[in-house]
């Protein structure tokens, strides 16, 4: 069984896999579930995933305090117009959105790696797929690529609010998405972990200040960054810029910077913008 | 590594919180499926983060929802009070200092008000849907419920656990993990019995039949 990138990627290269593949295998011993089964649950969970990425791009969601009601359907509608940073960019960012809308409304969603980042993972695959012809099949492969990344902060840093802020939330799911995207276009296994590792790196320290405490402000718009970020990471990779800090790295000073953060940070609402008075307004709107 | 894929890209819920929205439906439902009876109403005694943020995450929606029956990824988990009062079930949140190690805490407290009877369970939401019942009416326990589960309270006398062991034997059942303890010497024991199949009602009611068992609980978790 892998610990880390570097095991993964050793596997893979002995076995003549990828990493998906080798990410399989070891689920299968793992879980002694079957292939079939696994194949399976991975299909229904990207249905799932679609679902909640184009529920809200149509039709506004409502959602306890009303603070991100419609943003899908805004940036949807922005996305066919005139924009600074692309129709395609502006797409992504409205499938992120529709997620966190209809986690927010009590819609159902695949949390990915959480319910607060459900957002990215879909947004990417959604949008990639659609924008570049990629087969149902090769999206599934990224989605169990992005698996396999979630997968190691999990066992080796955290993907958690309360333990590591918003990098090991929205961070977390946008380097599974960076990596998701690089294998999507063709990358191969070493570019699909850079593209993770730039993800991380671009939003280490991420704070987690939700405002009144609910999923919505500012989850929703860094489920929208994050996407977009993992596209731009995914670039990085696969234009060949150089890592220079080896994933599983990333993923330790991840875990440290985690740690150092105070606990006001770390999904207690009680610092970032949750303590601005306008976040704190908001507090007194909805809780009285 | 001993993370599964499907609990990096998963579990598949209702929002917003994976901790405060489909943890609490689980434990509520897991809750419902060890007492299994007829009730008419239900009272959650929330500790902890649970009683501080309940209302921002809906978890007094999740919790009449698992009460209920309903699973954290049902698309009725919203309806739940509504569902509640149409069949005749009434409900209550209050504060409770729940001695725990975890921070979401809750008691589920059943009650038949005709029998007059009650029947609580007590346990905790760990975080990603992950939930452990840490009571059941009283009986100190560690439940996760990811693979059904047979909870066995029995007269603590010679040879039951070896009976008890040997119905499911008999019935092709593979006992996963086994925890075996009881309350005082001679007095009433338990064995809660983690297995890898669906637990069909003819088995509990073998086990239910056996000598010196009091109670035979099955909690038949769909297995992945």
């Amino acid at each position: 069984m892998y610990k880390n990138a570097e095991d993964l990627l050793k596997m893979a290269k002995e076995q003549g896999k990828r990493v998906w593949e080798v990410a399989v295998d070891e689920e299968i011993k793992l879980t002694g579930t079957t292939r079939e089964k696994l194949m399976a649950h991975f299909s229904d969970r990207l249905d799932i995933m679609f679902n909640s990425a184009r529920k809200a791009l149509m039709q506004k969601q409502t959602t306890k305090g009303s603070l991100i009601d419609g943003v899908s359907m805004t940036q949807y509608v922005y996305s066919k117009g005139d924009t600074i940073s692309g129709n395609y960019i502006n797409y992504v960012m409205s499938l992120a959105y529709s997620c966190s809308e209809v986690n927010a409304s009590m819609g159902k969603i695949c949390a990915s790696p959480t319910a607060g980042s459900c957002g990215i993972v879909p947004a990417v695959l959604l949008g990639v797929m659609e924008n570049k012809n990629v087969s149902r099949e090769k999206v599934l492969e990224g989605l169990i690529t992005a698996s396999a990344v979630g997968g190691i902060y999990t066992a080796n840093a955290t993907v958690a609010g309360a333990d590591g802020g918003c990098q090991a939330e929205c961070g977390v799911a946008s380097s599974m998405a960076a990596a998701a995207a690089a294998y999507m276009m063709g990358a191969d296994d070493d570019r699909c972990f850079d593209a993770a590792g730039f993800a991380m790196i671009n939003v280490m320290g991420l704070v987690c200040d939700p405002v009144a405490g609910l999923v919505a402000l500012p989850c929703a718009q860094r489920n929208a960054s994050g996407a977009v970020n993992a596209l731009i990471s995914a670039d990085m990779a696969l234009a060949g810029q150089i890592a220079h800090i080896p994933f599983d790295q990333v993923v330790e000073s991840m875990a440290k910077v985690g740690k150092m953060l105070p606990p006001q940070l770390r999904e207690t609402a009680q610092g970032g913008i949750a303590t601005t008075p306008a976040g704190l307004a908001i507090y007194k709107e909805i809780f009285g | 590594m001993n993370v599964s894929l499907l609990d990096v890209v998963g579990p598949v819920m209702i929002g917003p919180s994976s901790s405060h929205t489909a943890g609490a439906a689980k434990l509520a439902k897991t809750a419902r499926l060890i007492y299994n009876k007829p009730f008419n109403r239900v009272e959650f005694g929330l500790g902890g983060s649970f009683a501080k943020t309940y209302r921002g995450h809906f978890t007094d929606y999740a919790l009449v929802a698992g009460a209920m029956g309903m699973s954290e990824d049902d698309e009725n988990l919203s309806r739940s009070f509504d569902v509640a009062k149409e069949q005749g079930i009434t409900f209550r949140f209050y504060p409770r200092d729940i001695q725990s190690e975890y921070e979401n805490t809750a008691r589920i407290t059943f009650y038949n008000d005709e029998e007059h009877t009650a029947f609580y369970v007590e346990g905790a939401s760990l975080g990603g849907g992950r939930i452990l019942v840490t009571s059941i009416n009283g009986l100190a326990c560690e439940v996760n419920a990811t693979s059904p589960t047979i909870i066995v309270q029995q007269h603590d006398v010679a040879g039951v656990v070896s009976e008890v062991s040997t119905i499911l034997a008999e019935n092709g059942i593979n006992i996963g993990i086994m925890k075996v303890g009881r309350d005082t010497r001679g007095g009433t024991a338990y064995c809660i019995i983690e297995c890898d199949e669906f637990i069909d009602p003819a088995i509990m009611k073998k086990l239910r039949a056996a000598k010196n068992v009091l109670s035979a609980t099955v909690v038949n978790i769909k297995a992945e």
